[in-house]
């Protein structure tokens, strides 16, 4: 479903990821963990078609399609959805009549009927309740005041509407509490048993929400490489023994090329 | 500052002199005469004054302009300016003269009173007199003496004490040019008496070149409630000033919102006197430019009182190669203690070429007061915009959210639901035909 073949990229001239492999099946759960400034979150801005990072070597196929070709809105569209790190607060933007809006033109592309406001609003219900949202989010505007914890939940109830095939979900977890971090990871086991071969690919700094949201891979980022890759046993070391062996690893490693 | 725009006047005063026929001697036009000397010696405004320091208003001075007589009046007026499902009374002054077939007062309560102050001038000269040209001093201001000079005709509202007027009064001031480009002076005066309450809508629009040169005067007794919008959609070509001057009494709630979208030069000055005890002043305004547009709001609030509240938020979008100009001061008298006082002036630019001037200014003589102002310049945010993208919203469409976004936190303090509605479609088409032609983003 996606492959991301040495990747490369920089921003201002810094250069963040330096040369990334990944590939990504239908029906897996990857997760890409790492210390602060190893590059992960920079990984899903580019995979989401953030303009400020350039990226300057490789590529990233999506379903056999040249990913780094298409605006952020084509990417979603296409079926990518990511769960931002930090939602943005859009003042006088109705929640409904932005997803409403959203989730038309993803119809429309996927050659689907609009929904009228009346189809939309029994979806939403059906999905606020997913991950315990009350009725009245949807009057508000996009996360305005809204609590660290409400902006997860809304990032996830978007995605339950968009219905994405590959879930892109970048520290969701940081600013989370216990009982909003295990609302969250229902919405999402939730959505990726509904979503037959979906893909989710969940960048985090601790193991903590990978307990909820059990990946079929982990892959530990450092200085923009990926330097280790495993099952999920690989997140419980990274618990318990921090990353730093695995930057003497990768130092001797870099020592030796 | 050389000008053939000075000597034009001067003549068509002149005109206006010997068309009066012996009711020279009547106290109205003693006050003309002292405009127009007033006028002449204080010439018009240069970017050195400090007032006018960033719209240069050469082009307008070095113009002879027609000035526009009774004869006007006769024009038919487009009914398109209306503003749809308003059930409003009207008042429609043409080139700044009454055009009585095209207006309409005969719902208005009992007691209250709206129509053409030339009229009233034939009739009751001495209540004209008692009231006009009380609030709007024109001694240091040359286009309200100007103005003052000119004063013939123009809309009065008079609300009687207690009476509330339910549905708005609407005052359209329609310029239309002919063969040359014309020079009107409408003139506004509303009164409304202790605990009256009313909306007025003023409308200015036209076609073609010409040069609208407004006084609004708008007294608000002791304890009334008057909202006003003060919708400026000049034609592309026109000059617009206008000076509007409120005097509120103890406990009375004024709020005026000034809506500029078009001509090609503007400059609106809005101020309020807090002049009475707890009263409640809200300016706010909204702009949208492109082209060579300039637009200047030029605000003044004056707390002479103890215990009044003021609001002031003015917003503006700028496009093209437009310029935009906000000055807002906050004048707090030495005895108005316990004055809460906020303003706030917020630009998008969403063109390069764009600018914009802000300064607000606060000047405080009283120790205890809460006062604070603040400006933003910004473009659109990347951010809300790539979050909309990233949600499958298209570029141009996530911009057009943000734009309305941003122009609707204003558009939805208007309170009369039709003028509402009619601002918040003309705002999107002019903001549309901008882009069309390049303009905008």
């Amino acid at each position: 479903m996606l492959e991301i073949n040495d990747l490369h990229a920089s921003v201002e001239g810094a250069v963040i990821l330096a040369g990334i492999d990944l590939r990504i099946n239908a029906g897996e759960i990857h997760a890409i963990m790492g210390p602060n400034g190893s590059g992960k979150s920079t990984l899903a801005q580019v995979l989401a078609g953030r303009e400020e990072y350039e990226v300057t070597r490789g590529s990233v196929h999506y379903e056999g399609v040249d990913l780094l070709e298409l605006d952020p809105e084509e990417r979603a569209q296409a079926g990518i959805f990511m769960a931002f790190q930090y939602p943005v607060e859009i003042p006088g933007v109705n929640s409904a009549y932005f997803l409403r809006t959203a989730l038309n033109e993803l119809r429309k592309a996927r050659g689907r009927d609009e929904l009228d406001a009346m189809d939309f609003l029994a979806l939403s219900r059906e999905k606020l309740e997913l991950v315990e949202m009350d009725e009245s989010f949807l009057n508000r505007s996009v996360n305005e005041g809204f609590s660290g914890g409400e902006k997860k939940r809304n990032e996830i109830f978007q995605m339950a509407m968009l219905e994405p095939r590959l879930a892109i979900m970048d520290e969701t977890d940081s600013g989370l509490d216990i009982d909003a971090l295990k609302i969250v990871a229902n919405g999402v086991n939730t959505l990726h048993r509904k979503t037959p071969g979906g893909a989710v690919l969940v960048v985090t700094h601790y193991q903590r929400l990978l307990n909820y949201i059990v990946p079929d891979f982990v892959h530990v980022l450092l200085n923009g490489r990926i330097v280790k890759s495993g099952g999920k046993e690989l997140s419980q070391k990274l618990e318990a023994e921090g990353y730093d062996w695995l930057r003497e690893e990768s130092a001797v490693r870099l020592a030796n090329d | 500052m050389v000008n053939t725009g000075m000597h034009a006047y001067l003549t068509a005063f002149a005109t206006l002199e010997e068309s009066l026929n012996g009711r020279s001697a009547a106290p109205l036009h003693e006050l003309r005469r002292s405009a127009i000397r007033r006028f002449e010696k204080l010439g018009f405004p240069g970017t050195r004054d400090e007032a006018w320091f960033h719209t240069n208003v050469a082009p307008l001075a070095r113009t002879s302009f027609r000035t526009s007589t009774q004869a006007d009046a006769r024009r038919l007026w487009k009914t398109e300016d209306a503003i749809e499902d308003l059930a409003s009374s009207r008042l429609v002054f043409i080139n700044g003269f009454f055009s009585a077939e095209n207006s309409r007062t005969e719902d208005l309560p009992d007691g209250v009173r709206a129509g053409s102050l030339a009229a009233l001038l034939a009739t009751e000269p001495e209540w004209v007199e008692d009231h006009i040209a009380r609030h709007a001093a024109y001694e240091e201001r040359p286009f309200v003496a100007l103005n003052t000079a000119f004063l013939q005709d123009g809309a009065y509202v008079y609300i009687p004490r207690g009476a509330a007027v339910e549905t708005p009064i609407h005052v359209v001031f329609v310029s239309s040019a002919s063969d040359s480009a014309s020079v009107s002076h409408p003139r506004m005066l509303v009164l409304a008496e202790e605990n009256s309450q009313a909306t007025i809508v003023e409308t200015y629009t036209g076609g073609g070149a010409y040069f609208t040169n407004a006084v609004s005067e708008v007294v608000a007794g002791d304890g009334a409630i008057v909202d006003h919008y003060k919708l400026e959609l000049e034609s592309p070509e026109a000059f617009h000033v206008a000076t509007m001057q409120c005097r509120q009494g103890a406990r009375s709630d004024l709020c005026t919102h000034a809506i500029s979208l078009g001509g090609k030069l503007v400059r609106n000055e809005v101020n309020a006197l807090l002049a009475g005890e707890a009263g409640e002043a809200t300016v706010n305004g909204f702009y949208l430019t492109d082209r060579e547009q300039h637009i200047d709001n030029h605000t003044l609030i004056e707390h002479a009182e103890p215990n009044c509240n003021s609001h002031e938020l003015y917003k503006g979008i700028l496009g093209g190669r437009s310029s935009g100009v906000f000055r807002g001061k906050i004048h707090v008298h030495q005895k108005a203690q316990e004055t809460d006082a906020y303003q706030s002036n917020q630009s998008l630019l969403i063109s390069d070429d764009a600018d914009v001037n802000t300064k607000p200014q606060l000047e405080i003589y009283a120790d205890q007061v809460k006062c604070s102002h603040g400006a933003t310049i910004g473009q659109l945010d990347r951010n809300a915009v790539f979050y909309l993208r990233s949600r499958g919203l298209n570029d141009d469409t996530a911009q057009r959210i943000l734009i309305h976004a941003f122009a609707i936190d204003i558009l939805n303090r208007v309170k009369p639901e039709p003028v509402r509605n009619y601002l918040e479609r003309i705002v999107m088409e002019k903001f549309e035909r901008a882009r069309d032609t390049g303009n905008l983003p």
